[in-house]
């Protein structure tokens, strides 16, 4: 099975700290990876490493096959969707302007982006008359849905998502997870699912990885960690989340 | 001569530049003359005195540039050496005083011998005195019986208030009190105010010039000077060595022509009837058989040209200044000490007085236009600058993490992201230099660089509120019609929800 994205004995210590030690990971492609940790587990640190933001102190990281590229990574990023806790839409563009900007600035011409555009709203779930509203006018729910829109925009080869369901109530949250996970079936994208939440990373991850205190304590396929947690931390997490 | 009923009518010198630039435009078809420039200082008879001089030597055939009402006796003077006027008038006592702080007063060749120095020449006195005079109400004086400076001594109660100048000036009011030995409490007033002062009983006792109209105006005394302390103060054309030979023979030729009490008379006629320097200045020269062109004397083109100007000085420094304000805001605000160090450095320029501002830029750029601009420009990039990078440094780092992440170049993020929501900060921040600016710009006319602070500069020498007016109001008109653009400005872009408004 071949591997989105890579890491080789990755460390990155932030101000002489390590938050990251030595990981040994793959994220095999076309599959969701939920990496589960509480605050300060280096979850973040870890999609930050992956797309380029921060850089790896040592060891390797290998995103489609090649180290991240070290000068101009724009082109390399808008092969990643991005969806953040929050949504995180800019508040000054429409629901429509902050889905398709990127499409622009990459040169898409204006008929693939509006069947593109079309396309995604409707498997979200989201009506046209939301078009021209800006992210204060949709309720919470509505936002974090236009967030994975934009995320998909581009048919991204690998999604990240750092915890973009976190700030939804619980209901809509489901509801959500449905469309997501029709989307990603409909369009092969692999994904590397942050999440604090263990209930989610099992509803939603085909592996999972738990991350704490920066190492990897347990990955391995979703049903086999739930079976045999091996490690203390991990069977705390399944049996009381699950 | 005519005199226009209504003072409010009367307009400042401007349509003489109207004027001047048609007989421009006239002597372009011929050879193209430089023009002689006359300055004068911002008082009511050195506007009266260049007036003549220009009308003199307009009326025999030489083109004249007025740039009156220049802020006192070193932008006068600093302006002369620099080249930026070729004459104005000046006085033998504010020579040996304030410009070369002599310990007595010097003749005029002694004067010549040092000012040729700096490639200047004091041609021969008008003929008047005016020097300082100790002023009180002419009822007051009569009934206490003041006649003389030292009768002061034996009326501790009189309220004495001097002008700024007057009270520093070794020659003024220190000196004085030495000579008569006066020991009496005095505050300090301003010259323009002094007059209604001392007019409605609100002090007793100020310092004027001996030819001042306002002495006539407002039926005030003057007390001798018995112990001869006030030196001369004849006041004769300043020029520059270089000034044509015929244009300095013209000048010569007003040596003498006045006196104390005819100066007194033309200066009440401007400031007690209300004629305008022009008239009042050709009504003189008519009397020394020298026949000048009728003038209009026209209150909206003047209004039009100082509104064009006042303009033109505003927005050329805003405009300068948003590039310069945006780009270095830019540039700055990612690195926290080095954005904090330029906005406390742009803080310190906002404390400088803006007229000593102006003043500091005579002697890089003399005076004029340029100085005001770049003084105004200084002005405007503190609220440019600060309200920039505030907002830039306050943008929801999540926002910026998003950017990245969807692969947002640093050009993209600038233009799509950091730009659009520091906007409205940004658009209050120019807004708020814009309207600075249009206010501080009416203290240009005190360095010549004309604009709706001339007619305000004229109308405080002369204490008429309704010249005042004319600049006052068309900059408050400025002022909020810039406030209502930038509104419309906002509404166009920047989305409802994001205004400051709200």
């Amino acid at each position: 099975m071949s591997a989105v994205a890579q890491l080789v004995e990755v460390g990155k210590a932030f101000a002489g700290r390590w938050a990251l030690k030595g990981l040994n990971l793959s994220f095999p492609a076309g599959l969701t990876t939920a990496v589960v940790g509480g605050s300060g587990s280096g979850k973040t640190t870890l999609l930050q490493l992956i797309n380029g933001v921060l850089r790896a102190d040592r060891g390797e990281v290998r995103v489609f096959g090649e180290p991240v590229p070290q000068h101009r990574p724009e082109a390399f990023r808008r092969r990643m969707g991005y969806a953040v806790q929050g949504a995180g839409l800019f508040p000054h563009l429409t629901c429509r302007r902050n889905i398709v900007l990127v499409a622009e600035l990459e040169g898409w011409p204006a008929d693939a982006i509006n069947t593109r555009y079309a396309e995604l709203m409707a498997q979200m779930e989201l009506s046209e008359e939301m078009a021209e509203r800006y992210p204060h006018q949709l309720s919470g729910g509505q936002r974090q849905r236009v967030g994975l829109c934009r995320a998909l925009l581009l048919r991204p080869a690998l999604l990240l998502l750092d915890e973009p369901f976190s700030a939804v109530d619980p209901i809509t949250r489901v509801g959500i997870y449905e469309r997501f996970e029709q989307v990603q079936r409909r369009e092969g994208v692999s994904a590397l699912l942050v999440t604090h939440d263990m209930r989610e990373a099992v509803r939603l991850g085909d592996r999972l990885v738990i991350l704490k205190e920066g190492l990897a304590v347990r990955s391995g396929p979703t049903e086999e960690v739930v079976r045999s947690p091996n490690d203390p931390y991990v069977e705390q997490l399944v049996n009381q989340h699950l | 001569m005519s005199r226009k009923p209504i003072r409010g009518k009367r307009s400042p010198l401007r349509p003489w530049r109207i004027c001047c630039l048609a007989a421009m435009l006239a002597g372009a078809v011929a050879a193209e003359p430089e023009p002689i420039r006359i300055g004068s200082k911002n008082s009511n008879e050195s506007y009266l005195l260049s007036e003549m001089a220009a009308q003199l030597l307009e009326s025999q055939g030489f083109l004249v540039e007025r740039r009156v009402g220049l802020g006192g006796t070193l932008i006068a003077f600093n302006a002369l050496v620099a080249g930026e006027i070729d004459l104005y008038m000046e006085y033998t006592g504010t020579l040996s005083q304030a410009i070369f702080k002599l310990p007595r007063n010097a003749g005029r060749a002694q004067l010549n011998r040092l000012l040729a120095a700096k490639g200047l020449r004091l041609l021969p006195p008008l003929g008047f005195n005016n020097t300082y005079a100790i002023a009180v109400r002419r009822r007051q004086a009569q009934a206490l019986g003041l006649r003389s400076i030292g009768d002061l001594a034996s009326h501790p109660h009189l309220r004495l208030a001097f002008s700024h100048e007057f009270l520093e000036r070794q020659d003024g009011w220190p000196g004085l009190a030495q000579a008569y030995g006066l020991d009496l409490g005095v505050t300090g007033i301003e010259h323009a105010l002094a007059y209604q002062a001392i007019a409605k009983g609100a002090i007793d006792v100020t310092d004027a010039y001996s030819t001042d109209g306002e002495l006539l105006r407002y039926d005030l005394a003057q007390l001798r000077d018995d112990r001869r302390f006030f030196p001369q103060y004849l006041a004769a054309p300043l020029v520059r060595t270089d000034l044509d030979a015929e244009a300095v023979a013209l000048l010569r030729s007003l040596g003498g022509a006045l006196d104390d009490d005819r100066m007194q008379a033309l200066n009440a006629a401007v400031v007690v009837d209300g004629g305008s320097f022009a008239e009042v200045a050709a009504g003189f020269l008519g009397e020394q058989g020298v026949a000048t062109a009728a003038r209009p004397d026209d209150l909206w083109p003047s209004l039009a040209a100082n509104t064009a100007q006042h303009l033109k000085l505003t927005f050329s420094a805003l405009a300068a200044a948003v590039a310069v304000g945006l780009t270095l805001s830019l540039l700055i605000f990612r690195r926290a000490v080095l954005a904090r160090s330029v906005i406390y450095a742009c803080g310190l320029l906002q404390t400088v007085p803006s007229i000593a501002l102006l003043a500091l830029m005579i002697p890089v750029f003399n005076i004029g236009a340029t100085p005001a601009v770049v003084a105004l420009f200084l002005y405007s990039l503190l609220p440019i600058l600060r309200n920039t990078v505030t907002a830039l440094c306050a943008i929801d780092p999540t926002l910026l993490r998003v950017a990245a992440a969807l692969g947002l170049s640093r050009r993209e993020q600038l233009r799509h992201v950091y730009l659009p929501l520091s906007m409205p900060s940004v658009l209050a921040g120019i807004r708020t230099a814009a309207v600075i600016n249009i206010g501080t710009a009416t203290l240009a006319a005190f360095i010549g660089a004309g604009g709706l602070g001339d007619p305000i500069v004229i109308g405080l020498s002369l204490n008429d509120v309704s010249f005042i007016l004319q600049g006052a109001i068309p900059a408050a008109i400025l002022a909020i019609l810039t406030e209502l653009a930038f509104e419309a400005v906002e509404r166009i872009l920047v989305p409802g929800h994001l205004r400051a408004a709200q």
